[in-house]
């Protein structure tokens, strides 16, 4: 077990090896890449100044409205596509039309509608998670038996009994795989929209840092937010296992 | 029509699928199954016995015709006809106790007497000490036991069987026919049972109605009731084997022609 976790995380180590190494020998220009350990000393200096922490939760604010409202309305659109051939026939072909499009070509159009502020941050972040939401949704209810269905109405369940009884939780296994995608979604389009305008957020830092030249720092931000994005998945995989325990 | 018991009259039923021509599955069928009574439905696949099932449960529309139970025209599903599927068709989600218990939660029974219920049935179809699995770690036998637990804890008047023992292994089978017929005599009901195998339709039944291939119609109804009136050797009895024989003659050309239609 010992040698398994060494194996798995040894070649982190070697990339963390070559980053401090590459730089100080010059095989790379250090004004370019910062040696590793300049980089956590710009992190530790971050972290203890503040701006971190400010700027983080401001980002962590618009994340998680952004992708909270696609999580809520992308089910509920998904299960009433499913459950009535008249939303779907409206619906699907506007799913459709977006389904290609690349989600940050979204964020101009929020700025220009919605102004610099939090709202076209939240709303970019909602639109570009509300597809995959709203598909696996969609073919989650559509997936569920029918014979299940009819069980519980020969139970005497009613309509409504069966979409919260049968129906979501049928359509579960689905929804939460199409969240996974919208979570990683989510951290793209959230520093990508903080990136090209704004005052507050980690993407924001990133391109402050980036222009003011100050690479280390800009460096330790850029390694928050994968480490953030890697945590919030692995949290997220550990919560939908747990959630689906039933299934074998 | 009045009476007890269920009336099928002049059903017929068209299946329109979503692509491709409607597709006559049944074609005025009538029959009369008496309170208590066992009937099977026997035929091919694709001759509508099923559908038939279905019209009867309340779960596809009425066309033409009409279907009651006990004098009341059926126009959907109900806690009085409780439905077996092939598949069991259990809440995957859901621990063998909590699916035994659903049915009795949406019937509003006091907390204390559907747990005690839940388990008086668990107890009935011999899954003790599973109470907390999932149907995902049991076997077919055992969801089919878990299905029917559900279904009788409610104690509907009518039970619907769609051939419930289908995907069952042989032996598996037969264990789960005597079980069957043990809980039917300890609490009688009438039941209608689709079913493609013979042998099963004229063990379990009182009576088998034979189907016609597509469109479905009544072919013949076959009283399958052993002369002695117990089934205890009747697997063993030169009547029993006559009864297959004459049966499996009648389902034999429908056989053929429901083949012939698909090729």
């Amino acid at each position: 077990m010992k040698d398994n976790i060494f194996i798995r995380y040894l070649p982190l180590v070697l990339l963390a090896i070559l980053w401090e190494i590459a730089p100080r020998v010059h095989f790379v220009d250090p004004s370019e890449l910062p040696p590793l350990s300049a980089v956590a000393a710009a992190w530790w200096s971050l972290l203890l100044d503040g701006d971190l922490w400010t700027n983080g939760i401001s980002s962590l604010i618009n994340w998680s409205f952004g992708l909270g409202s696609s999580i809520i309305i992308g089910i509920a659109l998904g299960v009433m596509m499913a459950w009535s051939t008249t939303i779907d026939d409206i619906a699907s072909p506007l799913v459709k039309a977006l389904y290609p499009m690349p989600k940050s070509a979204l964020i101009p159009v929020m700025i220009l509608w919605l102004g610099l502020g939090a709202g076209s941050k939240i709303a970019s972040i909602a639109l570009s998670c509300l597809l995959p939401v709203i598909i696996s949704a969609y073919n989650g209810a559509r997936g569920v038996d029918q014979t299940l269905i009819w069980s519980a109405r020969a139970c005497g369940a009613s309509n409504r009994n069966v979409l919260w009884e049968v129906i979501l939780p049928g359509a579960l296994p689905d929804i939460l795989a199409g969240i996974r995608n919208a979570v990683a979604i989510s951290f793209i389009v959230l520093v990508a929209s903080e990136l090209l305008v704004g005052q507050k957020g980690l993407g924001y830092l990133i391109s402050f840092l980036g222009e003011g030249g100050v690479y280390d720092a800009m460096f330790a931000v850029v390694i928050t937010v994968s480490a953030l994005g890697f945590f919030a998945d692995r949290a997220y995989l550990y919560f939908m296992r747990r959630t689906l325990v039933w299934r074998e | 029509m009045a009476g007890s018991g269920i009336v099928f009259g002049a059903v017929t039923h068209t299946y329109r699928p979503l692509r491709g021509r409607p597709v006559l599955a049944l074609d005025g069928v009538s029959l009369e199954v008496k309170e208590r009574e066992f009937v099977a439905l026997l035929g091919p696949s694709g001759c509508g016995k099923s559908t038939l099932l279905y019209l009867l449960g309340g779960f596809l529309p009425i066309e033409s015709g009409s279907i009651t139970v006990n004098s009341k025209p059926v126009t959907q599903p109900g806690p009085d006809r409780g439905i077996v599927f092939q598949n069991y068709s259990l809440f995957p989600w859901k621990t063998v106790k909590q699916n035994v218990l659903y049915g009795l939660e949406k019937q509003r029974m006091p907390k204390a007497e559907r747990e005690r219920r839940a388990q008086e049935l668990i107890e009935l179809v011999h899954l003790k000490g599973f109470e907390d699995s999932y149907p995902s770690q049991l076997s077919g036998g055992m969801k089919q036991r878990v299905a029917i637990a559900r279904t009788l804890a409610i104690d509907p008047e009518t039970l619907l069987m769609d051939e419930p023992f289908g995907a069952l292994d042989a032996q598996t089978r037969t264990l789960m026919h005597e079980e069957l017929l043990a809980i039917m005599q300890r609490s009688p009901k009438t039941v209608v049972f689709v079913t493609h195998d013979v042998r099963e339709a004229v063990y379990l039944a009182d009576r088998v109605a034979v189907m016609t291939a597509r469109p479905g119609r009544i072919k013949e109804i076959v009283d399958t009731r052993p002369a002695s009136g117990s089934r205890a050797n009747y697997l063993q009895a030169p009547e029993f084997t006559a009864k297959v024989d004459y049966l499996w003659n009648l389902v034999r050309d429908e056989a053929i022609r429901a083949q012939e239609d698909h090729g």
